[in-house]
C-alpha cells in the first residue's frame, strides 16, 4: 500500500497483527477449564469397555461411598426425566446414557459428580457394571448384508441402513458412460479421523435455583443454536438461558455438536444446584467424540480419447456409528458431497450415497471443511490422475485441458451448483511457475533411470462454503445467517458483537478490519465481541468457513447502514443536502468540495450531542446476512515426494499451494489459516486415521496410537495467492479456514502414486503408511522403466 | 437420581480427605508457594488448581502433546506427568512468568509478530519450550526449532510461523542481549 | 484423567528404597522419570499402592569411565546421553539412540534406568545395551549383584529384576581403539514407538576385520532381541558389503514381530535387516575413526 493511497489504519488488506494475542501470549486466555465458580462441582463419565452389549446390572454402591462423591446418574435416572435420549441434528436420536444397551465401545453408562476432580474420577472408576456381550458390527458393509445384527432395535425398520440419497441425471449419466471411449473407475476408502483440536470438549453448566437462570459455559462454535435446542428440549424459557463460548483452543467442527457429557453437566446442576464442570480428557475426545470421514467411495469417470471428461458417477457407503448424529447444516444427507464435480465441467453426474449404523461412536464432522467437500475433493482429484494416468498424458495438462474456463462463470455445475467466480488454468499455472514444475518433470524422469522414486501431484479443487442460502441451508430448522450488531460511541470508537464464534481464526482482529474499511475507523478503536448469547446477536455460529461469508458480509452491511444515517448527520454537520454528500476515502465530503468533509468520528460525537430534529439520537445498526449463494474458493497444490525405497517412508520435500479466497482481509492471518489446513490435510493423507477391530475395540484412542503431525514431519509449507472477488459478497470475500484441508490429501497422495508409478500403482488408501508403499516395491519388480 | 445426603462442602484445593497429604513447598515464578496436596496430585492441577495459575493447558493424558509445559529448575518438562510432590524445594517457571516487570520477554513478542499463535491453546507450553532452547542455542536453524518443538503438537498454525517466531525470538535477544526482549 | 491414591516416599539412599521395596514386596513401584509409570496410572492400569520416588537419592545420576567400564547411574537422564562428549566420542550409539526417545522435553525427565529396565520392547536403550554386551548393577534385599543384559529381558514388561530390587547402574565395557556402534530407527511419526530399530557395535582388529560384535533390534519381538547368529557371523570376517549383508538378513531372521497398526509382520522383519544393514555401516564407519 503506498503511503500516499488513502487508506484507514488496520483497514482491508493490512497484516495487522492479533488483538486476540495479548492475553494468549500471557497465559491469560479464559478457556472452559480455566472457569472456576464458587461451589463448583466436578462430573467423570464411567464408559463401555464393549462396543455392542446389554447392561444387566449398575452397582453405584462403592462409587457412592468414595469420598467426596454425591452422586451417580444412570440412565435410569434420565429415563424418569425424558432425558435417556436426545434428538441430533439429523432426524435420529442419541443417547445421553443407556438404559439397557451400550452401542460403541467408550460409550457413557454412568456420570459421577463429586467434590473434587480427583473425587469425581474415583467415583468413576467404581461404578460397578454388569454386561452381556452382543454380536458387534464394525463394517458398514457387513452391516447391510440380510441376517447382520441389528443395532437399533429401537427403530421401526429392523435395518441398520440409515437412508439413501441420490442427486443428478441417472439415465443421462448411464447413458454418456454407454457411450463412452474411456472409463476409469476406483474403489477409494477415507478412513476414520478425528479432529482432535487442542484443548478437549468441555463445560460449566450452572442452574440458580433462586433466579431460574441456566448458563452453561461451553466449548461450542454455535453457542446461539445451543440455547435454542437446550430451549427446546429441555421446555427451560429461553430468556433464562444464557449460553457462553468462552475462548476455545481450537474447534475444526469437533465443537458444533451437543455431547452426553454437556446434558450431564446440565442434567446434574440442575439436580444439585450447584456449577457442575465436566472437561473430558484426550482418550475420551478420540474415542468417544464426532469422527469424520469414514466414507467408502466407488467413483467412475468417463471422457474422450483426448481427455475430456464427460460424466461422472459415484456411489458410495457411509459408516455413520449407532446413530447419525452429523454435524450437517445442510438440507442434505450427505452435506456438500456433491460439490464432487470439482472444477471440471462435467455435461453429466450422479451420485448416491447410502448411510448404515455400526457399533462405532456417533457423528461425523466436518475436521476442517464444509461437510463431505473434502471426500468429494479428494475423490475428483484422485479420478483426474488416474484418468491421466491411464491416458497417459500429464495430469497438470488434463486439468489444463479440461477446467471449467473463467469466462464461465457464474457457472452451473452438473450437480446443481452455481459456482461464484473462478480462475482455475491462473492458479494451477501459478503454482506450476513457482514450484518449475517442467523442471521437477525433468529430475524425475533422471532419478527413474537411476532407479529412485520421486513424485509430483498436483490437486486442483473447488471448495464450496458460507453455508448458507437459506432455501438450502438450516439446522433443525434454524437458518444458516449471520449476524452483527455494531455500535459507534460518541468518541467516535466502536463495540461490534457477532453471532459467530472464533476458536482460532483470529475474528477479533479481521471482523474489526472490515469495519475500519467500512467505516474509516482504525482497527485499534473497534473491539469485536462473540460467544455469549446474553450480549451477541443470534448468529449460527462458526464452522463450514462460514464467518466470513455470513458475519462478515453482516459487518459490512451494518456498518453500511450506519453510512446512510451517518450521512444525513453529516449533512446537518455541513448545512448541505445529504444528497451533496458522499462517502469517499473514508469520509463524508461534500461533492466537488472533498476538502469540505466530515468523519465517521465527526458524526459520532455529533449523534449523541448535537443530532438533528428528526433523527434519532446514537449511531448503530444490526445485520443478518441471509447470502445469496455460496462462496466457491479454490487453488492448485503441487506437491514433490521422496521415497525411500528400503523402507517405503514418504518425506515430502516441497509443497506449493496457490489459493484464491477472493479478496483478503488480513494475508498474514490468511497465510497462517492455510498452514493450518494444510497440516490437517498432510495428517490424514500419511498418519492420521482410527480403525477398529471386529470386536469394535478402537486403534487410534489416545496420542499413544492417534499420530498428529509434530514440527519435524510438518513440511515447509509455501504458500501463493490470486485474488478472483466473489461477485455476490460485500467486499468479495470467500472464506479460507478449510480450502487447505480440503486441498492438500489429494495432492499428496498423487505424489506418492506417482512416485510408484514405475510399479503400475494407480491407487493407495490413504494414510498412505510406510508399510503400504514397501508393500507394492516389494510386490514385484518395476513393470515399467 | 440418587444424590446422596451428605452436605455438598466442595473442597478447597484437590486433596480428597481421605488421602493422607503432603505439605509441599515450591517456588512459582519466583513466588514460594506451601500447600498441602495429595501424593498423586500432578504439577499440572497443582499449578491451575492450587496456586490459580491457568496458563498452563491440559491437551492430552500421555506426555504426547506438550500443553502442559513448565520449566522444573530450568528444563522444560510436561507438567502432566509430574507430582507436584516431585516439585517439591524446587524451582517452577510457568507462561505467566515470561512477562517481568510489564515488559514481555522476546519468546512473546516474536510469537505475536510472527502470527505465531491461533487458538492459543498450545502457546504456553510452546513459548516456554522455545525460551529454554533459545536460553541453550540463541541462534537455532529450522530444523533444530523444529526437532526443539517435536514434543509440543500445535492444530492450528501447521508450526511454519511457530518458528519463524522462535528464530525472530533469537534475533531480537542476539539484537538486545539486556534490553527488554532480551531474556528468554 | 486422574492416578488412584497411592502412598508416596522419597529415600534419601539406595538402602532405605530397597527396605520400602522391601516393606511392600512387590506393591510398590519406582519413580524415575515416570513419563512410562504415570501416564499408565492415570489410565489407571497401573494402580500402586505405594510411590519410591528415587530422584532425591544422591549419586545415582553419573556418566563416567572407570576402569574397564562406562558407568552410568540410574536416574542420569535421557538428555544427558545426547550432552555428553564423552558418549558421542565413544559410545555415540547411546546419543543416537537418546535422540530418538520421545521428544526434548520428556528427555528431561525420562531415565537411563527407566527405559533400561521397564522391559518395554519399544524402548530403544534395551537394544542398545545389548548391542554394547552390558552388565546391570541391582541392589536388593540380599545386596548387590551384576548381571548380564542378555539375561535381563523375559517377556513384555517381564525382567530379571526382583520387585525388591532396585536397578542403580548400567555398565558398557571400555570403548577401545577401531571401535564403533550406531543405532538406527524408523517411525510412522516422530516420538512415536518403533517400528522396527536397530543397534550395531563393531570392534575391529589391527587388520580391520571384525573383532566382537554386537547387533540387537527393536520393536520387533516381545523383548529387545539380541542377534547372536547376526553378530556371529561377521566375526573374523571382513567388514565387506557380502558380510554385512548376511548378517543383516540374519538379524531379520531373528526378528520376532507382531503385525499391528506400525505394519504387517513381514514388514517390520525386512525392516530390522535394512536398519541392521545402516547401523553396521554407520559403525563401521565410525570404528574406522568417520562419523
Amino acid at each position: 500500500m503506498s503511503a500516499e493511497a488513502p487508506h484507514v489504519k488496520g483497514g482491508l488488506g493490512q497484516s495487522i497483527l492479533r488483538k486476540e494475542d495479548a492475553r494468549f501470549i500471557r497465559g491469560k486466555g479464559n478457556y472452559v477449564d480455566d472457569i472456576k465458580l464458587p461451589g463448583m462441582l466436578y462430573l467423570d463419565i464411567t464408559r463401555s469397555p464393549y462396543a455392542h452389549a446389554k447392561i444387566t446390572a449398575i452397582r453405584t454402591e462403592k462409587a457412592l461411598k468414595v469420598p467426596g462423591v454425591l452422586a451417580v446418574i444412570t440412565g435410569k435416572d434420565l429415563a424418569a426425566a425424558n432425558l435417556a435420549w436426545m434428538p441430533t441434528l439429523m432426524s435420529d436420536k442419541q443417547m445421553v446414557l443407556p438404559t439397557d444397551t451400550v452401542m460403541y465401545q467408550a460409550q457413557e453408562v454412568a456420570a459421577v459428580v463429586a467434590d473434587s476432580r480427583y473425587a469425581a474420577a474415583d467415583g468413576a472408576a467404581a461404578v460397578e457394571v454388569d454386561y452381556e456381550p452382543l454380536p458387534v458390527v464394525t463394517n458398514p458393509f457387513k452391516a447391510l448384508e440380510p441376517g447382520a445384527p441389528v443395532i437399533r432395535t429401537d427403530r421401526k425398520e429392523q435395518s441398520n441402513h440409515i437412508w439413501h440419497w441420490e442427486t443428478g441425471d441417472k439415465a443421462g449419466t448411464e447413458e454418456a458412460f454407454r457411450s463412452a471411449e474411456v472409463v476409469v473407475g476406483q474403489d477409494l476408502y477415507i478412513p476414520r479421523i478425528h479432529v482432535s483440536s487442542m484443548e478437549t470438549c468441555g463445560c460449566i453448566a450452572h442452574m440458580d435455583s433462586v433466579s431460574g437462570r441456566f448458563t452453561i459455559y461451553m466449548t461450542t462454535q454455535a453457542p446461539h443454536a445451543i440455547r435454542t435446542v437446550y430451549a427446546l428440549v429441555t421446555g427451560l424459557p429461553e430468556q433464562n438461558i444464557r449460553v457462553v463460548s468462552p475462548d476455545i483452543g481450537g474447534g475444526f467442527g469437533g465443537k458444533v455438536p451437543v455431547y452426553p457429557g454437556y446434558v450431564l453437566a446440565s442434567v446434574a446442576s440442575i439436580k444439585t444446584g450447584h456449577p457442575v464442570k465436566w472437561v473430558e480428557d484426550r482418550s475420551e475426545n478420540l474415542q468417544a467424540d464426532s469422527f469424520a470421514r469414514d466414507y467408502h467411495i466407488h467413483a467412475e469417470v468417463a471422457a474422450r480419447k483426448d481427455g475430456t471428461v464427460t460424466a461422472l458417477k459415484v456411489k458410495t457407503l457411509a459408516d455413520h456409528g449407532y446413530t447419525d448424529a452429523a454435524a450437517n447444516p445442510s438440507k442434505f444427507p450427505a452435506g456438500l458431497f456433491h460439490i464432487i464435480t470439482g472444477s471440471y465441467p462435467f455435461a453429466k453426474a450422479f451420485v448416491e450415497v447410502d448411510a448404515a449404523y455400526t457399533n462405532k461412536p456417533p457423528g461425523g464432522i466436518a475436521y476442517r471443511c464444509s461437510f463431505r467437500v473434502t471426500e468429494a475433493v479428494y475423490t475428483i482429484e484422485r479420478m483426474m490422475d488416474i484418468l491421466a494416468h491411464r491416458l497417459k498424458v500429464d495430469p497438470a495438462e488434463l486439468r489444463l485441458k479440461n477446467f471449467i474456463p473463467p469466462d464461465a462463470f457464474p457457472y452451473k455445475s452438473a450437480l446443481g451448483w452455481t459456482y461464484d467466480s473462478g480462475n482455475y488454468a491462473g492458479a494451477l499455472k501459478k503454482a506450476m511457475e513457482i514450484i518449475d514444475y517442467a523442471g521437477l518433470r525433468r529430475e524425475q524422469a533422471e532419478k527413474r533411470r537411476r532407479g529412485e522414486l520421486m513424485g509430483i501431484g498436483i490437486s486442483s479443487f473447488t471448495e464450496i462454503v458460507g453455508a448458507g442460502p437459506s432455501h438450502t441451508f438450516d439446522i433443525l430448522g434454524l437458518k444458516m445467517f449471520d449476524s452483527a450488531e455494531v455500535r459507534i460511541h460518541p468518541t467516535g470508537k466502536v463495540i461490534a458483537r457477532f453471532g459467530t464464534k472464533s476458536q482460532g481464526q483470529g475474528h477479533e482482529t479481521t471482523y474489526a478490519q472490515i469495519l475500519a474499511e467500512e467505516l474509516g475507523i482504525p482497527a485499534d478503536d473497534i473491539r469485536v465481541e462473540e460467544g455469549d448469547t446474553d450480549t451477541a446477536p443470534y448468529g449460527l455460529g462458526t464452522y463450514a468457513s462460514r464467518s466470513t461469508p455470513t458475519a462478515g458480509a453482516a459487518a459490512s452491511m451494518a456498518a453500511r447502514k450506519i453510512r446512510e444515517k451517518a450521512k444525513k448527520i453529516a449533512a446537518h454537520l455541513l448545512e448541505v443536502s445529504p444528497d451533496d454528500i458522499e462517502w469517499k476515502d473514508y469520509a463524508f465530503r461534500v461533492k466537488g468540495v472533498p476538502t469540505k468533509s466530515k468523519t465517521m468520528q465527526d458524526v459520532a460525537f455529533a449523534a449523541y450531542t448535537n443530532h438533528p430534529q428528526g433523527t434519532e439520537a446514537g449511531l448503530e445498526a444490526v445485520d443478518y446476512y441471509d447470502p445469496p449463494n455460496m462462496t466457491y474458493p479454490f487453488g492448485s497444490y503441487i506437491c514433490v515426494v521422496d521415497i525411500d525405497k528400503e523402507t517405503g517412508q514418504v518425506k515430502v520435500r516441497r509443497f506449493v499451494a496457490v489459493d484464491d479466497c477472493g479478496t483478503i482481509i488480513n494475508p498474514m492471518i490468511v497465510d497462517g489459516q492455510i498452514h493450518g489446513g494444510l497440516t490437517m490435510g498432510f495428517a490424514p493423507a500419511l498418519l492420521e486415521e482410527i480403525q477398529y477391530d471386529e470386536n469394535g475395540n478402537i486403534h487410534g484412542g489416545s496420542f499413544m496410537e492417534y499420530l498428529v503431525p509434530t514440527a519435524v514431519e510438518t513440511p515447509h509449507w509455501e504458500t501463493a495467492k490470486t485474488v478472483t472477488p466473489s461477485p455476490h459478497h460485500p467486499i468479495g470475500a470467500k472464506g479460507v479456514g478449510e480450502s487447505a484441508t480440503v486441498g492438500a490429501p489429494p495432492a499428496i497422495a498423487n505424489a506418492v502414486v506417482d512416485a510408484l508409478q514405475p510399479y503400475g500403482v494407480e491407487h493407495i488408501d490413504i494414510p498412505i503408511h510406510p508399510w503400504k508403499v514397501w508393500q507394492i516395491i516389494h510386490a514385484g519388480a518395476p513393470k515399467t522403466g | 437420581m440418587a444424590v446422596s445426603a451428605r452436605p455438598i462442602a466442595p473442597a478447597a484445593s484437590l486433596s480428597t480427605r481421605s488421602a493422607p497429604v503432603v505439605r509441599i513447598q515450591v517456588t512459582v515464578n519466583g513466588s514460594p508457594i506451601s500447600a498441602e496436596v495429595e501424593p498423586r496430585t500432578l504439577l499440572v492441577h497443582f499449578l491451575r488448581e492450587v496456586v490459580g495459575l491457568t496458563g498452563t493447558h491440559i491437551g492430552c493424558d500421555t506426555s504426547h502433546c506438550g500443553a502442559c509445559t513448565v520449566h522444573l529448575d530450568g528444563k522444560p518438562v510436561k507438567s502432566c506427568t509430574v507430582l507436584a510432590v516431585q516439585a517439591n524445594g524446587r524451582q517452577v517457571r510457568t507462561v505467566e512468568g515470561l512477562e517481568v516487570d510489564g515488559k514481555l520477554s522476546a519468546v512473546q513478542e516474536a510469537f505475536v509478530e510472527a502470527h505465531g499463535l491461533q487458538c492459543g491453546f498450545c502457546t504456553p507450553g510452546m513459548m516456554m519450550t522455545a525460551t529454554a532452547l533459545l536460553a541453550r542455542n540463541p541462534n537455532p536453524t529450522e530444523p533444530e526449532v523444529r526437532d526443539a518443538i517435536r514434543g509440543n503438537l500445535c492444530r492450528c498454525t501447521g508450526y511454519v510461523n511457530i518458528v519463524k517466531a522462535i528464530q525472530l525470538a533469537g534475533k531480537k535477544m542476539q539484537a538486545n542481549p539486556t534490553g527488554p526482549g532480551g531474556s528468554p | 484423567m486422574i492416578p488412584p491414591a497411592f502412598e508416596y516416599y522419597a529415600p534419601h539412599s539406595v538402602d532405605e528404597a530397597v527396605a520400602l521395596l522391601r516393606r511392600f514386596n512387590g506393591e510398590a513401584k519406582v519413580l524415575a522419570g515416570g513419563h512410562s509409570l504415570i501416564p499408565l496410572m492415570k489410565l489407571r492400569l497401573a494402580e500402586p499402592a505405594a510411590l519410591i520416588d528415587i530422584n532425591r537419592i544422591p549419586n545415582l545420576s553419573f556418566i563416567q569411565e572407570e576402569g574397564t567400564h562406562l558407568r552410568i547411574g540410574a536416574t542420569t537422564r535421557t538428555n544427558d546421553l545426547l550432552d555428553s562428549e564423552l558418549l558421542r566420542r565413544s559410545y555415540p550409539i547411546l546419543p543416537d539412540a537418546a535422540q530418538e526417545i520421545a521428544d526434548p522435553l520428556v528427555r528431561n525427565l525420562g531415565t537411563v534406568g527407566g527405559n533400561v529396565c521397564h522391559g518395554d520392547p519399544g524402548n530403544d536403550l534395551p537394544a542398545c545395551m545389548l548391542a554394547l554386551g552390558a552388565e546391570l548393577v541391582t541392589v536388593g534385599p540380599k545386596g548387590s549383584r551384576t548381571l548380564p543384559v542378555s539375561d535381563f529381558y523375559k517377556d513384555t514388561f517381564v525382567t530379571a529384576l526382583d520387585p525388591t530390587e532396585l536397578l542403580v547402574e548400567v555398565r558398557v565395557p571400555k570403548a577401545r581403539a577401531r571401535q564403533g556402534s550406531a543405532y538406527q530407527k524408523i517411525e510412522k511419526r516422530v516420538g512415536d514407538f518403533a517400528i522396527a530399530g536397530a543397534a550395531a557395535n563393531l570392534l575391529l582388529d589391527a587388520s580391520g576385520r571384525v573383532e566382537t560384535a554386537g547387533i540387537a533390534l527393536t520393536g520387533v519381538g516381545p523383548t529387545a532381541i539380541l542377534a547372536s547368529a547376526a553378530s556371529g557371523a561377521l566375526v573374523g570376517q571382513s567388514p565387506d558389503d557380502q558380510h554385512l549383508g548376511h548378517a543383516a538378513t540374519l538379524a531379520g531372521t531373528a526378528a520376532d514381530p507382531n503385525s499391528d497398526l506400525r505394519g504387517p509382520a513381514e514388514y517390520k522383519r525386512a525392516m530390522a535387516s535394512v536398519l541392521t544393514r545402516r547401523a553396521l555401516d554407520r559403525a563401521l564407519a565410525r570404528a574406522r575413526g568417520g562419523g
